[in-house]
């Protein structure tokens, strides 16, 4: 990988004739680089077309999402452009996987805006995805250096505060997302949020499509939610909350919804990733300013997460998600319906509540992260899991975690209620076992078993899903283990 | 009704011995364990009395739960709960908390609505026995 052609020219005469170079050459690929703990670092998956190197496909990286154009231009001269280089500085082949390279890219701190996720997106993922010398092309991971990091709000509310402030400790949240998530009219959909949180859960949550159609508009959804989680509160002596979607099609239309979540006392509520960075930072800001909880619904992120040779991982997502400032973010449930391997899972898990992430390849985390005292992100499991599987959640994710189970609630045999005070007895059921010293992994549906003699709802919740498994490979894997499933 | 505040509220009542060992538990983790108790149990009442302050140096279960006993039997018809405290940079926060002693009787909570233009309601949650009696003769 040192052959003459990736060497970068020197002799200026040379390097700024009229023409076209290969991006090795004109200095994007440099070998011998340190990276300084100022640069922004990036690890691309990358997969070359037939025939062409791998250290020039990763010079064309770098120079694409940095200062580079296909031919040589010589206005660069009129810049520090050797520093405005990104600069390819690590190319190795990606593991079993033939055709693949990892590249590592290094990034100038004063390419970037400060406190602009749109901006960083804008360059690292701007143009190279559709470059036409690579098939494919992943990134993986970033490191965000501390000064950038700091340049970001982070979380409006952040793990520690979302606690003190629902005065709940020491064990996972539990929430349910209504269902069906469509149809509902506002007095039925507030029924079940009621139900759901009587019955014992923290949250109850809208889908990520729950907007304003014409089955229920968005005041009657938000004046009966509120009613419920009101009474169910009165009832319980609890705080609790329903994450109110304000996700809407313009920012003045969100900033509207926002307000009447807040002049009703929600404690929470929710946007969708598909609105989009700018739109994210900006509701983050309101949120900051009026003590509400913000909740990250990840819609979308399959599109471009999913596939392991081309897009952009949930890892770098929940990272910019981070630094946007998000309090709740779906990060995966290793168990449940929806993609994910445990320990690529777990990696997520990391990079919300870290306060600093360390190297650690088998669940995906390719560099070491400083947080720099940014707030933590309580993730979110939901999707396909239900309280049989309580063991396994709180033996894979420990404490900070919202525990959502839907249809593990609403599809209860004995009705909402009941599904929602099983979840409650089994998860505290589990986090007691935990705290005595009890081997939940191994131990766990004997523990419940023998908490659902004195609990008929979690008997029922066990008979009817205690055989309920979504067993599949998963698409987004390590490199660097064997695949494993969960059971 | 029963107040479900704290982690273990939907469980049976925990023995001594099984308080002991989530007081174990904590100690283990290097958390300091507190006492604390009232008789105004609204969800967002955050200041419960301090039965003394936290146990920062008291690193014995078997001491915890004395001061526990001697809390109850001062105050049998309020409620007590157990707190853990981490000072570990970037928590600073309490790590568990759940109720370990409460009134025999529970009246509840009241939901005032004061409602506004456009169906709008201003919701209050209001303590039934905080309203009926001045604090120290509620339960």
């Amino acid at each position: 990988m040192g052959a003459v052609e990736n060497i970068q020219i020197t002799d200026a005469k040379r390097r700024y004739s009229a023409g076209v170079l290969k991006y090795a050459q004109m200095g994007y690929w440099d070998g011998d680089y340190e990276p300084k703990e100022t640069d922004l670092l990036a690890l691309f998956r990358i997969t070359p077309q037939e025939g062409v190197d791998p250290v020039e496909a990763a010079a064309a990286v770098a120079g694409e999402s940095s200062t580079a154009t296909w031919t040589v231009v010589w206005t660069d001269r009129l810049t520090a452009c050797d520093m405005y280089r990104a600069k390819a500085y690590r190319v190795e082949p990606v593991p079993n996987q033939s055709g693949q390279y990892f590249c590592y890219v290094a990034y100038d701190l004063s390419l970037f805006e400060e406190g602009s996720i749109a901006n960083l997106t804008a360059s690292i993922i701007g143009n190279v995805f559709s470059f036409k010398p690579l098939k494919a092309a992943r990134l993986e991971d970033m490191r965000l250096p501390v000064a950038y990091v700091k340049t970001f709000r982070g979380p409006p509310t952040g793990i520690i505060v979302e606690r003190e402030r629902l005065d709940k400790y020491g064990r996972p949240l539990l929430g349910a997302t209504v269902k069906p998530k469509l149809g509902l009219s506002g007095r039925n959909y507030g029924r079940v949020v009621y139900e759901a949180l009587k019955g014992g859960l923290d949250f109850t949550k809208d889908d990520e499509n729950i907007n304003s159609q014409p089955f229920m508009h968005w005041r009657d959804r938000f004046l009966y939610c509120m009613e419920g989680v009101y009474r169910a509160s009165a009832a319980s002596g609890e705080v609790k909350g329903h994450y109110l979607n304000i996700t809407a099609g313009t920012m003045e239309e969100m900033y509207r919804r926002a307000e009447l979540a807040r002049e009703l006392g929600s404690v929470v509520m929710m946007v969708d990733l598909i609105i989009g960075w700018t739109a994210i930072q900006s509701i983050s800001n309101w949120a900051r300013e009026n003590d509400m909880i913000l909740h990250m619904h990840r819609a979308g992120h399959g599109t471009y997460t999913r596939q392991k040779s081309h897009g952009v991982s949930f890892r770098v997502v929940a990272k910019w998600l981070r630094l946007a400032g998000v309090d709740h973010l779906h990060a995966g449930t290793a168990v449940g319906k929806l993609e994910g391997d445990p320990m690529t899972v777990q990696g997520y898990y990391n990079i919300c509540r870290d306060a600093k992430t360390e190297i650690d390849l088998p669940r995906g985390i390719f560099f070491e992260q400083d947080w720099g005292a940014l707030r933590k992100v309580m993730p979110v499991a939901s999707g396909g899991i239900h309280a049989a599987q309580m063991h396994q959640l709180l033996d894979l994710f420990g404490d900070d975690v919202v525990l959502q189970f839907g249809g593990g609630t609403i599809g209860h045999p004995m009705g909402i209620q009941a599904g929602a005070e099983a979840n409650r007895v089994a998860l505290e059921t589990m986090v007691l076992a935990r705290n005595e010293g009890r081997d939940i992994r191994n131990e766990g549906l004997e523990i419940l078993r023998t908490a659902a003699k004195s609990c008929q709802p979690l008997r029922a919740a066990l008979d009817t899903w205690g055989k309920v498994s979504f067993n599949y490979t998963s698409t987004d894997t390590s490199d660097f283990v064997p695949t494993a499933s969960v059971a | 009704m029963r107040v479900t505040q704290g982690t273990f509220s939907f469980l049976p009542e925990l023995t001594d011995e099984q308080i002991k060992r989530q007081i174990e538990y904590c100690l283990d983790k290097g958390w300091a364990v507190a006492i604390e108790y009232t008789d105004d149990p609204h969800p967002r009442n955050t200041f419960w009395e301090m039965y003394g302050a936290p146990m920062f140096d008291l690193r014995d279960a078997a001491g915890i739960i004395q001061e526990l006993a001697a809390c109850r039997k001062t105050f049998p018809q309020y409620y007590v709960r157990v707190t853990a405290f981490d000072s570990t940079h970037g928590v600073e926060s309490i790590t568990l908390a759940f109720i370990v002693n409460r009134p025999a009787n529970e009246p509840g909570f009241r939901l005032v609505r004061q409602e506004e233009p456009g169906r709008t309601v201003r919701y209050t949650i209001e303590s039934y026995a905080v309203a009926a009696k001045p604090e120290g003769a509620r339960y």
